[in-house]
């Protein structure tokens, strides 16, 4: 019998062994032998891995051979695989939406215990291929143009190093960051591990590269509100907070911080983790970019009580003549037009009082990590000295490795820094006071290039490593050496003894986490979150920078916790993701839209209320509906309420899906 | 005589609960195999008649997938799916069928535990209500309202 396209259906039926990942649980040569009983299947054959070069010219062999003009190939997932089976088809000669795939490995192999119900299920899922791709048909992909230029979403290392990697490409960049300056978590710290170069000394340059680049439009204090669109052509609403301080016009110079009616800061300052004190008017450190004054209206006694001699916009005025601080500003929301966006929206620190027994909140030499970075850096509060919160220098500090990691009541997961800059922080408390340094840590994890080295060096600089989970840090001191100080409770796990160590100082090393409005992130742009609520890539190992939105990349720390050479490599293979998608100048997109056929359609409106793009308007001529083709998406929803059965939905039309679902019953 | 075992008809979108399926492969997890997956889009694209052909076909049962309300790859098929589902659980107690032979769960990409849990408990669930032939045989012997026939019957008789 003819096909529905006129010809005659001559299928191929490829199994992919996969190794052993599908031939170990299922039996394919029965399932080959099954495929060819079933109705017009010419050809089915068995090869180990189908996606090989030789895998891939049986099917073109076949095409040109048998004149196969369908093609199935039973593998692996679709979504890791697809594209490569229809480019084979298609270079065999036909077209490549006469293909479909079926999912053999994760449906089958991969979750089924019992080889024989395993062979059974991969029987089935063929059976049902062979039954869809009878209604499959050639189809053309359609070609829309792509905008080359490119939103990046935080401007942390990650966001810096994608931002400056596209805009020396020639790319038009966006770089939106949600503080009042760009730097994120690594302008915060003194130096970095392994190599203790200063990081301000490696990062203000790019800081200020960014600033100075004619391709990158700097947008700080300002968040994205919506984003609109589809790969190639997004629309995205970002809105500018205000800072009270026109931008163009702040030249960074101190004179209203310095004639603010404050006299001395007062108040907590964010960038320094609340060791330090700021103004309300402030700049948040010395490298700022942009290096713009920024007013906090929660704490400035203009916005609390409207009564302030406003000092600080007169000493602008009279004394710097730039009159740039204007109490009135109001939030701004800019509009962009982009092709690609990258997501570089870090992490957050773990929340170390939520561990009541380390008493971090209750005990106030009891520091985390980050606030300890503030205070060793040349720059921090203490301009570097590291003192306890009486002035008194420590005679001794405890390092607690894993707090909020690796623990099931908080993090399951190792936040893999954690150990490297325990060290580091170690190695500078111990060369700037002298102090006895204890590591109280669970393993040991330096994996990366020169970081075991750092570790051995350690050793021999006189720093103790205790090995166990500290049970409580407290202040309940049982003898004289431990009067007034704070005593860590652990059980050594190498010696087996419950011990307890005074020191003065203790530092939990709090791991990484997703932001908490991670959630609502993933939402605006429509990507998934792992369950711990990182941004999930595509593929773990071969699309680690791609989303299953196209054109939306991620990279650096909100994908998963990671150091800073491994943030700035994946910044970087964003950027080339970014430049691969945006220079070839045009997207083909899946030809699975709505069709609508004007001769069954009944004029109902139905449909054109459903669509969520309004794609679909009335024709009232004609009194039919009819789709824009630019704008359908292909969800279908339409097709599945069309009441006349006059939408139909391209490579999911509903003779396939229902042939499909008929096939997989056929199988006991 | 060899113990029932139901099938069970999947009808998975593309962008969340197909994808936690394809994590459950990728973690390894080994979940009961009376679940075969059909792909579509979105849930919003599944027709009430799909889900009675299944059952027509000599399914037990149907389970749909689709994103959480919110997570909609396409904003908010998921809820055009929810209504059809809601209405299409009436119609199936008015023919007599246990509304427990349809399920509908939301399942996001990561979820392959909640796609596992799910599917095993849905097993079970069928286990328990026996086949479906049994319970309405009426249904399966009726004539197909569908646009196609039997596909590849047909075809068969015209070669």
């Amino acid at each position: 019998m003819a096909g529905r396209n006129g010809d005659l259906p001559r299928i191929g039926v490829y199994v992919c062994h996969c190794g052993t990942n599908i031939g170990g649980k299922v039996n394919v040569p029965e399932v080959v032998a099954f495929a060819r009983t079933l109705p017009n299947v010419v050809v089915a054959r068995e090869y180990k891995y189908m996606c090989s070069d030789p895998g891939q010219l049986l099917i073109k062999e076949d095409i040109q051979k048998l004149n196969i003009n369908r093609v199935i190939v039973a593998s692996c997932s679709p979504h890791l695989h697809e594209h490569t089976f229809r480019k084979a088809t298609l270079e065999g000669g036909q077209n490549p939406y006469l293909f479909h795939m079926a999912n053999i490995r994760e449906h089958v192999s991969w979750v089924t215990d019992d080889p024989e119900k395993a062979t059974e299920k991969a029987k089935a899922i063929i059976e049902a291929a062979v039954y869809r791709i009878q209604f499959h048909e050639p189809l053309e992909s359609k070609q829309v143009p792509v905008n080359p230029d490119v939103l990046i979403v935080g401007g942390g290392i990650a966001g810096i190093t994608a931002a400056l990697t596209l805009a020396n490409a020639g790319k038009k960049v966006y770089l939106v960051e949600r503080e009042s300056s760009i730097g994120g978590h690594m302008a915060k710290f003194d130096k970095t591990f392994p190599t203790l170069d200063c990081a301000s000394c490696i990062l203000t340059p790019k800081m200020t590269a960014v600033k100075d680049h004619p391709n990158i439009q700097l947008i700080t204090y300002a968040e994205v509100l919506e984003v609109d669109g589809y790969v190639g052509n997004f629309t995205v609403k970002v809105k500018k907070k205000p800072r009270y301080v026109i931008e163009d016009r702040c030249i960074g110079c101190y004179v209203c911080v310095e004639n603010c009616v404050y006299k001395t800061p007062k108040y907590p300052s964010e960038f320094d983790e609340g060791i330090g004190l700021r103004k309300p008017i402030y700049i948040p450190f010395p490298q700022a970019v942009p290096l713009v004054a920024v007013i906090d209206p929660e704490t400035c006694i203009e916005f609390k009580s409207g009564r302030c001699p406003k000092k600080c916009q007169q000493a602008c005025r009279e004394v710097v003549g730039r009159d740039a601080i204007d109490f009135t500003q109001k939030e701004e929301i800019l509009e962009i037009q982009v092709g690609a966006i990258v997501l570089a929206t870090g992490f957050q620190t773990f929340d170390a009082s939520r561990i009541p027994e380390y008493g971090y909140g209750r005990y106030p030499n009891v520091y985390t990590s980050l606030e300890i970075e503030r205070l060793v850096n040349s720059s921090g509060p203490t301009g570097g000295e590291i003192v306890l919160r009486d002035g008194r220098k420590p005679r001794s500090v405890g390092i607690i490795h894993c707090v909020g990691s690796r623990d099931r009541n908080f993090n399951p997961w190792c936040s893999r820094v954690c150990c490297m800059y325990s060290l580091k922080l170690a190695h500078l408390v111990r060369e700037r006071t002298g102090a006895e340094v204890y590591n109280f840590y669970i393993d040991m994890r330096t994996p990366g290039k020169g970081y075991e080295e750092f570790y051995e060096k350690l050793l021999h600089e006189g720093v103790h490593f205790i090995r166990g989970k500290v049970a409580e840090v407290t202040d309940w001191t049982i003898n004289p050496e431990e009067a007034g100080r704070l005593v860590i409770r652990v059980e050594d796990s190498l010696i087996g003894v419950v011990r307890r160590i005074p020191v003065d100082m203790v530092i939990l090393s709090v791991g990484l986490e997703p932001r908490a409005d991670a959630e609502e992130l993933r939402r605006l742009f429509n990507i998934s979150c792992s369950a711990e609520g990182w941004f999930l890539e595509r593929h773990p190992k071969l699309a680690p920078v791609s989303t299953y939105t196209d054109g939306v990349f991620i990279a650096g720390a909100c994908q998963g916790p990671k150091d800073i050479p491994d943030t700035v490599a994946q910044a970087g293979a964003a950027a080339g993701e970014v430049l691969s998608l945006v220079d070839r100048g045009f997207i083909e997109l899946e030809p699975n839209i709505a069709v609508i056929d004007a001769r069954k359609c009944s004029g109902c409106h139905v449909c054109i209320a459903l669509c969520p793009y309004s794609a679909i308007s009335f024709n009232e001529t004609e009194n039919v509906a009819q789709i824009n083709e630019a704008l359908c998406k292909g969800c279908g929803v339409c097709v599945g309420a069309c009441p006349s059965r006059a939408i139909h939905q391209q490579l999911f039309k509903d003779e396939q899906i229902m042939a499909e679902i008929e096939g997989l019953l056929m199988v006991e | 005589m060899k113990s029932f075992e139901p099938k069970i008809i999947g009808l998975f979108c593309n962008w969340c609960t197909y994808l936690a399926a394809d994590l459950a492969g990728v973690s390894r997890m080994q979940y009961a195999p009376n679940l075969r997956i059909v792909r579509v889009m979105c849930s919003g694209r599944i027709h009430p008649e799909h889900v009675l052909w299944a059952f027509e076909n000599g399914a037990d049962g149907v389970l749909i997938g689709g994103c959480h309300p919110g997570d909609c790859h396409y904003i908010e098929g998921n809820f055009k799916n929810l209504r059809r589902y809601l209405l299409l659980k009436r119609l199936l107690k008015q023919f007599g069928i246990d509304e427990r032979r349809l399920r509908l769960e939301w399942i996001s990409a990561s979820e392959a535990d909640k796609l596992r849990r799910v599917v095993d408990e849905f097993t079970e669930t069928l286990r328990e209500l026996g086949p479906f032939a049994q319970e309405a045989p009426l249904f399966q012997a009726a004539e197909s309202p569908s646009p196609i026939q039997k596909s590849t019957l047909g075809m068969k008789e015209e070669d």
